[in-house]
């Protein structure tokens, strides 16, 4: 079980003596204390983890097991289709993807991964959802679904171009592995689950291991002179610099996925509905959303962070949408931001403004990811 | 001879005759982590005492940076704006923000000297 620390109920991941021995700088996020940064730093944390390997406690997430009642797969992922516009059924063994848990109005519960492990589907969903997505899986699946929340498992994530070398000497399967492969594989001699896939847009790996045997696992890893530790702050610059939503900021309860850009999520097979806001959702596809995300490139040097509004011109007093998340992209040394806009004022290209400290800030629409992603194919 | 004095939102001042030079601490730049952009006020504004007068931002977040006394703006440090790394690696010396005309020096009386700062932040 995590441990609680009681003074104020913020919960810690297995890796919590780990990050203060390592200096780490503890804050609250999603209910846990996790380190947002560590001695060396934001910018050489983010930029490390592009050059070589970084090393991410993302225990806080939820990690979750569906197994079929009947023993078939398929009837697991038949179950999970009534929630999710991606086609599960379809997804092979051994293969992770995407996905969205949507409402009654198209709008986005929460974005997770799924992977089918053979006999059963093991998902990975944000830690401030996580509760909520337990209970909607009971509510809704739990006919054909034992649905086990697997809370004595940490998550550690390996990212960069060294991640590979490092965790082929714990886990020599791993080179073979392709992105979005998943699966248990034993690394160290633990019993994990492995998937090579991140949220940093370069090549990595995803680790689940029981939480007694986190500490020992990375220790081990951070062992290499290869890998640092990374925190929360440089987590958030690699995802948006690699064009990822964040739930909560980017994509949210009121944003279909068509809205978040996310089309390529929802595979052409399940473009005929049967998912919670299906008629929503594929109205979008078919007519095109009123609304779209967007990558943003400012033209000066001040970060244009989450919440700035955003207008079609340095004089009209009608914002047209807003900056969802944005700050300072250490790999591209400039500031980079993601919004919601007008589909007419979404084309690549179109000079948009954001207000910062009552200033007009003029950004143009960018193609993302804003860094190529490194994914081995 | 200056004599340096400091603010209790981590401001540091050197006083030079009329004339105030105007930072962030050390202390400052340490929790702000990397400094990305800084914002400085235009030559010749008058400053009120405690008005947000620039802004640094680092990785994390924008912070304001206040007036510590008032006065007007005589000049700024351009450097900065090429080069905000500048504020992590010598906050108190050449990361300096601007220089200030001090308009009232009874306004001096109510900042800090190094021994309480060091208390105030220790």
């Amino acid at each position: 079980m995590l441990a609680r620390d009681d003074q104020n109920s913020l919960r810690r991941t297995p890796l919590y003596a780990l990050h203060v021995s390592l200096g780490g700088k503890m804050v609250p996020f999603a209910g846990y204390e996790m380190p947002v940064q560590y001695p060396a730093g934001v910018l050489k944390e983010h930029v490390h983890t592009r050059s070589s390997a970084g090393l991410f406690d993302v225990s806080h997430m939820g990690q979750i097991r569906l197994l079929p009642k009947s023993g078939r797969l398929e009837d697991a992922a038949k179950a999970l289709e009534r929630l999710v516009p991606q086609d599960i059924v379809a997804l092979a063994p051994g293969r992770q993807r995407y996905a969205q848990f949507t409402n009654a109005d198209g709008g986005i519960l929460d974005d997770l991964m799924v992977a089918n492990f053979g006999d059963h589907l093991f998902l990975v969903v944000n830690a401030a959802c996580k509760a909520e997505d337990e209970a909607h899986l009971r509510a809704r699946l739990s006919d054909d679904c034992i649905i086990d929340s697997l809370a004595d498992r940490a998550l550690i994530a390996l990212q960069g171009p060294k991640a590979e070398a490092v965790l082929a000497k714990f886990c020599a399967e791993a080179s073979a592995m392709k992105f979005m492969d998943a699966g248990p594989r034993k690394v160290d001699g633990i019993d994990c689950f492995v998937s090579r896939s991140g949220y940093t847009g370069e090549d990595g790996f995803e680790i689940s291991v029981p939480a007694g045997d986190a500490e020992r696992l990375a220790k081990a890893l951070l062992d290499n002179s290869d890998v640092l530790p990374i925190g929360l702050g440089a987590r958030d610059s690699l995802r948006l610099e690699a064009g990822l939503c964040l739930y909560g900021h980017d994509i949210d309860t009121t944003t279909t996925p068509v809205e978040a850009a996310l089309e390529w999520s929802v595979q052409k097979s399940r473009r005929t509905g049967g998912f919670p806001g299906a008629a929503k959702i594929l109205a979008d596809f078919d007519q095109g959303a009123s609304r779209r995300r967007v990558g943003l490139r400012a033209e000066g040097r001040a970060p244009v962070r989450e919440g700035a509004p955003l207008f079609a011109d340095a004089t009209s007093s009608e914002p047209i949408g807003k900056v969802t998340s944005g700050g300072f992209g250490p790999s591209l040394n400039a500031p980079v931001a993601m919004g919601c806009v007008p589909t007419a004022q979404s084309a690549l290209g179109t000079q948009l403004f954001a207000e910062v400290r009552g200033q007009r800030l003029a950004l143009q629409v960018a193609a993302m990811p804003f860094v190529k992603n490194t994914y081995k194919r | 001879m200056t004599t340096t004095l400091y603010t209790s939102d981590h401001e540091w001042l050197a006083i030079d005759g009329d004339v105030a030079t105007v930072g962030i601490t050390d202390y400052a730049q340490q929790q702000l982590g990397d400094v990305v952009f800084v914002e400085l006020p235009k030559v010749g504004r008058a400053l009120k005492k405690t008005e947000a007068a620039a802004v640094v931002e680092s990785v994390k977040a924008a912070s304001d940076v206040y007036a510590p006394i008032s006065g007007e703006v005589l000049e700024v440090n351009e450097g900065l704006a090429s080069e905000p790394a500048l504020v992590n690696s010598d906050a108190q010396g050449k990361a300096w923000f601007f220089k200030i005309k001090i308009a009232d020096k009874s306004e001096l009386g109510g900042l800090m000297d190094e021994a309480a700062y060091k208390a105030h932040t220790a």
